[in-house]
């Protein structure tokens, strides 16, 4: 019946494309664009934000926590508010997550603060006897990179229409003067935290992963 | 006209793929038990540094047994299979040797250039999808040289009509080209800017919700086209060239393969059931999950039925046991994710461990056992000589059998225990348990899940030993074996 198809690999090849391409037309076109649309008021991310966004995927936290509160009583007890699609409209890339070792991240900003971050960080058992969670002293030592949270920003700003202002402009004097406004957002996070190192840092000017990393938990909301 | 003399086929670029099988097998595996043994034993993540603990070694464990072990078993494989169903010798084209080595140089250097990279921290952010837009252009290379070698040996062929095993390779080598690009889509931001920040990062095309359908379109049918396309092209091929029996059914085979390939791309979004994708979409997602037991059962049963009349082979020749074995954990991961597509089951099953339970009797039962059975067959066409030890492969049958057995139930338990722990309510309806005790009551499962991996382990060494000697020391066999592999 398909002995003609089988002596042909081009059409064969095509066959098989056809069959295989269009469910994923079909699956992911129709939403697209209402699946892009903010929800009311949501602020993009600071640059600040952006670069503990970085640290958040570098030290891989999807692996353990999802980022996605989904529609049963248990989860929004425990959790927060049920997620809503436009609350992701800024995510690139979306970090759900697909395994919740840990509990779920997507509101921890309503329930945890800087100074509980810094602790849980540096050292899980001290705030969670039972954790099986690793220290991250390395955030404590290792800088952000501001520079290409900044570059991120001006691109999602330029190719997505992601609505920053008009000082996120992807030139290099553009982010000489908008480096203070990163220092200065670090400085306010610094002044909750006790570690020693870290505040030293940022008042030479410097952003330790740390103070990012805080800075992005603390917007999940 | 043909000739009848038989052809002498040449196995270089398979030889060299086998070895990157062993090698990648072995390394993603004992990281694998490595990040397992950490969930029991968290003290384990300060081995490296910041380079050690189980969020960093998780994405190279899956890169390196995806990627790494189970592509170059594809390509061995391919690279074998190919020449002798098209009746053409590598040797015959210049070209195609020189596209064939390339491939393969090429992968090696873009896997070295991934794992360091991977292991720096430069990532995408994407299960699976984690390499950033400079490896993923070598990648595309690579695929496109494969996709040259496939289609090459094709224009040359002799032998008119295509093999069952090459329809899987094709569409396993289409469906991940057209996977991979789509969302790898990225705007670099260095390039974006007047040259700001690393070069290496990127942004994703698609934002939110419309990431997740697309990452996960990608996710689910990554398994598809590199976990199942190509292996089925395995099976096909090598069990019965072992038993020395035909193919059960040809409109079997028909049937499964064209239904395989319309309806696995829609099962994708049974992964973002009960997330914020619309609600036709998760639906749909769970619909055809289920409707895939039919294509996925048809294979199955087609390589059981093949060995209708002759199931004494599997009592005298550990090689057609694991195939046999293979198929069956075919059977038995291919129902048991369509149970977790359901929506009310998903509902328990999400983001607990009965989903790397079920990844893990998929990949160690079906992947792994099928990926080693061949090699174990073409090990004595390749280096003609006979396999080097029987009884070891016995002992390594029955030790990883029982570690996939150990490893799933273990996961069950604990993915069940966990899901149903989370949305436990007191008679008021306030929650029961707080996360940490849903953690912590985990702790023995995670512990036989751990030793399940180093019974795993053991059993690939065994494997990859007993490969090696067949290489450099078995006894040299005068004449290709024409079905039964000889083993000592």
């Amino acid at each position: 019946m398909f002995h003609w198809l089988e002596k042909n690999p081009f059409f064969f090849a095509v066959g098989v494309f056809v069959v295989i391409a269009f469910a994923g037309l079909i699956e992911i076109l129709p939403n697209f664009a209402e699946a892009s649309r903010p929800v009311t008021g949501l602020k993009p991310y600071s640059v600040l934000e952006l670069a503990g966004k970085e640290v958040y995927k570098k030290d891989n936290c999807i692996a353990c926590h999802s980022q996605l509160i989904r529609p049963f009583k248990s989860e929004t007890d425990r959790y927060g508010q049920v997620s809503l699609s436009g609350e992701y409209a800024y995510d690139r890339p979306f970090l759900w997550g697909s395994k919740r070792t840990g509990p779920d991240l997507h509101r921890v900003g309503n329930y945890r603060t800087t100074d509980w971050h810094e602790n849980h960080m540096w050292d899980p058992k001290s705030v969670v006897p039972q954790s099986i969670m690793p220290a991250y002293k390395h955030m404590f030592t290792n800088l952000a990179d501001i520079e290409t949270a900044y570059a991120e920003a001006s691109t999602v700003k330029a190719v997505f229409n992601t609505p920053y202002g008009p000082e996120i402009d992807g030139t290099k004097a553009g982010w000489e003067k908008y480096k203070p406004t990163v220092l200065e957002e670090a400085k306010k996070i610094a002044a909750d935290m006790k570690n020693k190192d870290v505040k030293d840092a940022v008042a030479r000017g410097e952003v330790p992963e740390i103070v990012a990393m805080i800075a992005y938990l603390n917007r999940l909301k | 006209m043909q000739s009848n003399a038989a052809l002498e086929y040449d196995y270089s670029v398979a030889k060299l793929f086998t070895y990157t099988t062993i090698l990648f097998g072995f390394l993603g595996m004992l990281i694998g038990t490595l990040i397992a043994a950490q969930l029991a034993f968290p003290e384990l993540n300060y081995l490296l540094g910041e380079y050690g603990t189980f969020s960093r070694l998780r994405p190279m464990h899956t890169n390196i047994v995806i990627f790494g072990f189970t592509l170059s078993g594809i390509w061995a494989t391919f690279y074998y299979v190919g020449q002798r169903v098209l009746k053409v010798s590598m040797a015959e084209s210049k070209f195609l040797m020189f596209m064939g080595k390339f491939h393969f140089w090429l992968y090696f250097v873009g896997a070295l250039l991934a794992v360091i990279t991977l292991e720096l921290g430069m990532t995408q952010g994407k299960e699976y999808a984690v390499f950033e837009w400079p490896i993923d252009i070598v990648i595309v290379i690579i695929w496109v040289s494969w996709g040259i070698s496939i289609f090459g040996l094709i224009g040359i062929r002799r032998e008119k009509t295509l093999y069952i095993s090459l329809w899987y390779y094709i569409a396993c080598f289409l469906g991940i080209a057209m996977l991979y690009l789509f969302n790898n889509m990225s705007v670099p931001t260095y390039f974006a800017t007047e040259n700001l920040g690393s070069f290496m990062h990127s942004v994703s095309m698609y934002s939110g919700t419309n990431d997740a359908l697309v990452q996960w379109w990608y996710g689910h049918n990554a398994v598809a086209f590199g976990f199942t396309v190509p292996i089925v092209a395995m099976v096909y091929y090598f069990l019965p060239k072992e038993s020395g029996q035909a193919i059960y059914s040809y409109k079997l085979s028909l049937l499964s393969f064209w239904g395989l390939m319309f309806v696995y791309l829609w099962a994708g979004s049974h992964h973002l059931i009960w997330s914020t994708v619309p609600d036709w979409m998760q639906t749909m997602g769970s619909v055809f999950s289920v409707v895939l037991i039919l294509p996925s059962w048809g294979s199955a049963i087609n390589m059981l039925l093949t060995m209708k009349g002759e199931w004494n082979q599997l009592t005298d020749n550990p090689l057609i046991k694991f195939m046999v074995l293979a198929s069956t954990f075919y059977m038995l991961s291919t129902l048991e994710g369509p149970i977790q597509a359901i929506k009310s089951v998903n509902a328990i099953a999400h983001f607990t461990d009965w989903i790397p339970g079920h990844v893990h009797d998929g990949v160690l039962g079906w992947v792994v056992f099928m990926i080693m059975a061949a090699l174990f067959h073409m090990a004595p066409r390749m280096f003609k000589r006979e396999i080097y030890s029987k009884s070891l492969m016995e002992k390594q049958f029955w030790l990883q059998t029982t570690a996939v057995v150990l490893y799933f139930t273990s996961m069950w338990i604990a993915g069940i225990t966990q899901g149903m722990m989370w949305r436990a309510v007191d008679e008021y309806g306030n929650l029961m348990y707080s996360f940490i005790d849903t953690v912590a009551v985990l702790h023995p499962y995670y512990v036989i899940r751990a030793l399940a991996g180093v019974m795993y382990l053991v059993g690939f060494i065994m494997f990859a030993y007993n490969m090696v000697k067949t290489m450099t020391a078995s006894k040299e066999l005068a004449q290709e074996p024409q079905f039964r592999s000889p083993m000592a």
